[in-house]
């Protein structure tokens, strides 16, 4: 049903499409856009858990939809998601985005499911916090589901931007099913999960930031007070793992100062609940050697310190551990760029290596291809030692119309 | 009272010229196109880049620009892409500077980021053209250094050296048409070794609102890699009216949703 639903959306779209317009100042824009996906992942060592397979064919869709008037002041905007894989729980479609916007003078309004990114850290993403993690979809989290709000953003020139959501409804993070690798010994079905807020996922969420930059800075502090994100997993005497979403207070920092081909960047957050309290870190620099060759190679080195209090609790394993990367863009017609790095505990031996890289093939094709190999996994990481057998490689293929 | 204090300054600089040193004139020329493109106040305008390798084959990006004026600081810019489609909505704000480095941002709609990007790389090349990020940037007067070279009947060739050690040029030879508004008919560009790299010819020049000329198409020719680049622009839009809030982090993601 969920699928024919998306096909029918997508079929609206293509329909609209047909009465486009192009002068943007008196008449409507719309647009309309479709990417489908090949990708193939192999984990090629022995899965840890029965019933997890190797290879993992898949295809994804992505339509997306936009139409604007008012000089582009008014909008509404439709992106959707598909994917079909091996792994039941991998097979998801979302609406990534669909929203009215409005823009006036010094503010704007956005009404409906969206997407906010907030941050300036590279390895960790910890002040980035409105919207869940697609966790089936990548390893690296950077992919999110769609979030009801509504946002209301007050810009002004001396005192930096402010904006308000207000988030009437939360979503849980899915976790790989029987098939699928990177989970723990127990298949967590989401449902399964519960909200130590009574009104659940229906508990009327709060958050604001603000946002400035002065010269060389970019500033951002940020609140949160809700449902969390992350699901909080406590023990009880017998050893039994109780998981529900915690109400949680979070305050953010993010602050980056960009100083010739340096960029200095600090992230950090203090989250309070009932069950638990913490701060947690990321701090590094970012510099570019630029246009090495006098034909726009350039080379950029990545160093991160991530700290989180919670220790081995921390669901992303980053609890006292060092990033150092690579980023290398060709800047040529074809966008070629790749991304090396590693992530490794300081405590222990466990490394996790991992590389993108990605290329366009005429006007309207690409490439990816992405490894993450899981080093000498301590067996005593509580999280990350599920995963030890699960280093992979990914190779996607896309096609844009 | 500025503006015309300036304008004062650029004609009888103009109407003297012979008394004065090739430096003092050059600037002169510099500051007399700079005064008459003053006041256009916003514009938008829709282009098609053509990239052409040596062997000849083609690629195609399309943009959209759109700049507000400013007279006490450098101009702001906000860029954003339409083709190809994998970097759909992909753009940038830039705020230039007269004096210091300009700062800038870009926005990735794939995971809707907001990053702070370093403006150091003013060499190196944009999305993969010939043309280097200076070269499209916001001219403003202090970024160089001047020498009037020759006239030829109303063409005023000027050499212009980067005040700015990371430029990737020793210096630049501008031509400009003394009787079209000062308006630039070329542009020739030596490399940090002296050796001309390349040729920037601005063509299809067309008057907006009785002041303003604007080139529709620009050729760059890069004489050492014998590649090209060629921007054919739409009409330009003056009466868009932009302000300061279209040229922020929050109309940014707005230009690239």
């Amino acid at each position: 049903m969920k699928i024919i639903y998306i096909i029918f959306v997508a079929l609206l779209c293509v329909g609209f499409n047909m009465h486009a317009q192009n002068d943007d100042t008196k008449k409507t824009v719309q647009e309309f856009e479709l990417e489908l996906e090949g990708e193939y992942r192999y984990f090629y060592d022995d899965a840890l858990f029965e019933e997890q397979e190797d290879h993992f064919p898949s295809l994804a869709i992505r339509p997306e939809y936009n139409i604007s008037w008012n000089k582009g002041y008014e909008s509404i905007n439709f992106k959707g998601f598909f994917r079909l894989d091996v792994d039941d729980e991998r097979t998801h479609w979302d609406i990534r985005e669909l929203y009215y916007q409005k823009a006036k003078n010094n503010w704007e309004l956005s009404l409906g499911i969206k997407k906010i990114y907030w941050g300036v850290t590279e390895s960790n993403h910890l002040v980035d916090i409105i919207n869940q993690t697609d966790a089936v979809e990548t390893f690296d989290g950077e992919e999110k589901l769609g979030q009801p709000m509504a946002q209301f953003t007050w810009i002004t020139q001396k005192f930096g931007t402010f904006d308000f959501f207000y988030l009437p409804y939360h979503r849980k993070r899915t976790f790989a099913g029987d098939k699928g690798r990177l989970r723990f010994p127990v298949v967590i079905d989401k449902d399964d999960l519960e909200y130590e807020s009574g009104a659940e996922e229906w508990r009327q969420d709060l958050a604001f930031r603000w946002k400035h930059y002065f010269n060389a800075f970019d500033i951002g502090l940020s609140y949160f007070h809700g449902n969390g994100r992350e699901p909080l997993f406590t023990f009880d005497t017998t050893g039994n793992i109780n998981a529900f979403y915690p109400v949680i207070h979070q305050a953010g920092l993010d602050l980056q100062i960009t100083h010739n081909a340096f960029l200095w960047k600090l992230e950090s957050i203090y989250r309070h609940a009932e069950a638990q309290e913490f701060v947690a870190l990321t701090a590094g620099l970012e510099y570019t050697f630029s246009n090495i060759d006098g034909n726009g190679l350039d080379i950029g080195l990545l160093g991160e310190y991530l700290y989180d209090e919670r220790d081995e609790l921390a669901l992303n394993a980053l609890q006292n551990d060092i990033f150092f990367g690579s980023r290398i863009a060709f800047n040529d017609t074809q966008d070629t760029s790749i991304l090396i790095g590693g992530i490794s505990d300081l405590e222990s031996s466990s490394t996790i290596f991992s590389l993108e890289a990605s290329r366009r093939f005429g006007s309207t094709w690409t490439a990816e291809i992405e490894a993450r190999i899981f080093n000498d996994i301590d067996q005593n990481e509580f999280i990350l030692s599920n995963f030890r057998e699960d280093s992979f490689l990914r190779i996607s293929i896309s096609k844009y119309f | 009272m500025k503006q015309l204090f300036f304008a004062i300054i650029a004609i009888a600089g103009i109407a003297s010229l012979s008394a004065q040193s090739a430096e003092e004139k050059g600037l002169q020329i510099a500051k007399a196109a700079e005064q008459a493109d003053l006041g256009f106040g916003s514009s938008k305008v829709k282009l098609k880049m053509t990239l052409k390798n040596k062997n000849g084959q083609t690629s195609e990006r399309y943009l959209e620009t759109r700049t507000l004026e400013l007279t006490e600081d450098g101009d702001k810019s906000l860029i954003v892409f339409n083709s190809p489609k994998d970097v759909k909505g992909t753009s940038t704000l830039t705020f230039t500077h007269k004096v210091g480095s300009d700062d800038q941002w870009l926005f990735l709609p794939s995971i809707k980021r907001v990053k702070r990007i370093s403006s150091n790389n003013k060499s190196g090349p944009f999305v993969g053209s010939e043309f280097a990020y200076e070269d499209l940037s916001s001219q403003e007067v202090e970024k160089y250094a001047y020498k009037f070279l020759e006239e030829k009947g109303n063409l005023l060739v000027v050499e212009q050296d980067p005040v700015d050690p990371k430029s990737g040029y020793t210096r630049r030879v501008v031509t400009y048409n003394k009787d079209k508004g000062y308006r630039i008919e070329k542009v020739e560009f030596y490399d940090r070794k002296n050796s001309l790299l390349k040729t920037l010819t601005y063509t299809d020049y067309k008057l907006y609102k009785g002041k303003y000329w604007r080139a529709l198409t620009f050729n760059m020719v890069n004489h050492q890699s014998n590649k090209e680049t060629l921007l054919k622009f739409e009409e330009y839009n003056f009466d868009i009216e932009l302000s300061d809030e279209d040229f922020t982090q929050v109309a940014l993601q707005r230009a690239g949703q």
